[in-house]
């Protein structure tokens, strides 16, 4: 009896231990991140002011410095909730797309999102557009990642549904076309350029609970779409034609997917700005812990992705002495940390 | 009737790879479809599991019309074993096989005592069992194939449909699977449905032989009355020899050597296959 079955429970088992321990985690990280910064506040005084703010009670105050609950509640919390949210669902979406693309090295980007993103906000910014006051560049990035998401489909769809090759050619094309565009914009932009810039190296500056509510909504609805679709994303690596014969709908699934995927990624993008190597990194580091099953790859990735955001983010807040943009952070981070576990990957594929 | 086609036409843009085929598949049998290569025989299968819908004609399962089964209702129907297999993402034998038991499992449900029992039971019919916890991303492309035999196996439907599925296989397992696949027939009444390049292993295990050209079935029937010299000329263009053979028990089929120079042309290389 059963010597798979005790290893698939064990498996499974230490799949719920986790879940519980990154999502531990992630809560310390979070009150870690709250106690750090310009003014240090203790551990304790956070917790008093979390939860007089969620139950309403300002007896717990008692004690507490009357300037914390600004601090914690108006300027780091929103920032913290807002880079955890971002980390998850770029994370998540990173997952996906690979799973959809059957290429590991695909990620939200990949079809052009990023770029779309960018494109929509640097016409924001030059046009100085300001009708919606601060949210009319996230909402133009927004509008940008989603009509490159359907013109990129649109491209590579044929009568025989979408093929992973046609979707990764035309996410290249057109995010080729779309960095031209923003150079031109840049040339353009004269004393704005510096604007365009900083935006597209990402920053989790001044960010509202307004942001963390949107990022919020997204990332919920997307993980309820993906967890469902998770099985079905499982047997798409098979390839379309199995993958058929075992019941997925095979130009449907992959549709609502990517579509999914993207609306999660344009929205962290228009947050944030763009935000390179989490979506790629993150589910490559969880597929050592997981397995390739997205059952378990999509929650653990939501998570670590989350963690790893958040560090990221508090070290350029609170540990360095100047503020390095996010973007920059995880690239120059995720870069060559990807180009060793790539290069491990490769040794170990000679060996065997 | 597991399948019953009717006046079947498919189209790639404007070439006809299949021109009003019709068919009647009783349960119970080992089919073989053979044909030269581009002839229609994949895109056949193709119907038949309902990964592409015919322009005109009718395909029944069972009496009723294809495409009224629901997706997943079809995947406890009939499961099919690809002749090419790719995987980017290491997941273990184990766990490919056992993916043939989703369309038996709710959607999040974790799989049951008997889906493990048959997972396992079908892994050591198909010699996969000594490598179930390998990645199959690090195994050969014969032993993938294997695994990609158990998968379907696993999934335990009436029809299974083998599209040149042991074209990568050495001859102890090409015979280990098809016997398999022959097993479920003489036992169990399940219907095999198989593309076949290797005339000779179509003649070893087929009941009824199906033989195809340029989108239409040239001849079909039982194998001792369909398996001449003239149809194998008349499909292929080659002169063969066809004779009883006592050590195998069936009708076998030897070629020679025959000059390219000699050979007349093919009129094939319509659409895929």
């Amino acid at each position: 009896m059963p010597i798979a079955d005790s290893i698939i429970k064990k498996l499974q088992g230490a799949f719920i231990t986790q879940v519980i321990m990154l999502a531990g985690l992630l809560f310390a990280a979070v009150i870690t991140a709250a106690t750090m910064g310009y003014i240090a506040i203790p551990a304790s005084d956070v917790l008093k002011v979390i939860a007089s703010a969620l139950t309403g009670d300002t007896q717990m105050l008692a004690g507490v410095d009357e300037l914390f609950p600004v601090v914690v509640l108006d300027v780091r919390l929103p920032r913290i909730l807002a880079a955890t949210l971002v980390g998850s669902g770029l994370a998540m979406s990173g997952a996906v797309f690979q799973g959809i693309l059957l290429n590991p090295l695909a990620d939200p980007y990949t079809l052009g999102v990023s770029a779309g993103a960018a494109f929509g906000a640097s016409v924001a910014i030059l046009l100085n557009l300001g009708f919606l006051g601060t949210y009319s560049i996230p909402l133009f990035a927004f509008c940008g990642a989603v009509a490159t998401l359907f013109f990129v489909i649109y491209l590579s769809a044929s009568g025989e549904g979408l093929s992973s090759n046609n979707l990764i050619l035309s996410g290249i094309i057109v995010a080729a076309i779309l960095s031209a565009g923003i150079s031109f914009l840049k040339y353009l932009a004269d004393e704005q350029v510096g604007v365009i810039i900083f935006w597209l190296m990402g920053s989790f500056g001044s960010k509202t609970w307004i942001d963390v509510g949107l990022a919020f909504a997204f990332v919920v609805f997307g993980f309820m779409v993906c967890v469902f679709f998770a099985r079905d994303l499982n047997l798409m690596s098979l390839g379309t034609r199995t993958a058929a014969s075992l019941g997925v709908d095979t130009r449907k699934v992959p549709l609502i997917l990517l579509v999914t995927a993207s609306l999660v990624a344009g929205v962290c993008v228009s947050i944030s700005g763009i935000i390179g190597f989490v979506g790629l990194l993150v589910p490559h580091m969880v597929r050592f812990i997981t397995g390739p099953d997205n059952r378990r790859l999509i929650p653990v990735s939501l998570l670590v992705g989350a963690i790893l955001l958040l560090t990221a983010d508090t070290i350029t807040r609170a540990v360095l002495p100047a503020e390095i943009p996010i973007g920059v952070l995880t690239a120059l981070i995720g870069g060559p940390f990807f180009c060793y576990i790539f290069r491990k990957r490769q040794k170990v594929m000679r060996s065997d | 009737m597991a399948y019953d086609v009717s006046n079947v036409s498919f189209f790639y843009g404007d070439k006809k790879i299949l021109d009003d085929v019709s068919l009647v598949l009783p349960p119970g049998k080992f089919y073989g479809i053979v044909g030269p290569n581009g002839c229609g025989k994949t895109t056949l299968l193709d119907l038949l599991m309902r990964h592409k819908a015919p322009a005109r004609g009718q395909i029944l399962l069972n009496g009723k019309e294809l495409s009224r089964f629901p997706k997943k209702s079809l995947s406890r129907q009939t499961a099919l074993v690809p002749q090419n297999f790719y995987i980017n993402f290491p997941y273990t034998t184990a766990e490919i096989v056992m993916m043939g038991r989703y369309p038996h499992m709710p959607r999040f449900a974790a799989p049951s005592e008997e889906d493990h029992r048959i997972v396992k039971a079908v892994m050591e019919k198909t010699d996969v069992a000594q490598f179930e916890h390998r990645f199959v991303t690090a195994l050969s492309g014969g032993e993938r194939q294997r695994v990609v035999f158990a998968r379907a196996l696993a999934q335990g439907t009436p029809v299974l449909l083998l599209d040149e599925a042991s074209s990568n296989l050495d001859i102890n397992h090409t015979l280990r699977l098809l016997g398999l696949a022959a097993e479920g027939v003489g036992k169990s009444g399940k219907t095999v449905i198989a593309v076949l390049q290797d005339i000779n292993l179509a003649a070893l295990y087929c009941d009824h032989l199906i033989f195809m050209k340029n989108g239409g079935i040239v001849e079909q029937g039982n194998i001792e009355a369909v398996l001449k010299p003239e149809t194998i000329n008349a499909v292929f263009n080659v002169t063969a020899k066809v004779s009883f053979d006592p050590f195998s028990n069936r009708k076998q089929v030897v070629f020679r050597k025959e000059a390219p120079s000699e050979m007349p042309g093919m009129s094939t290389g319509r659409g895929r296959d």
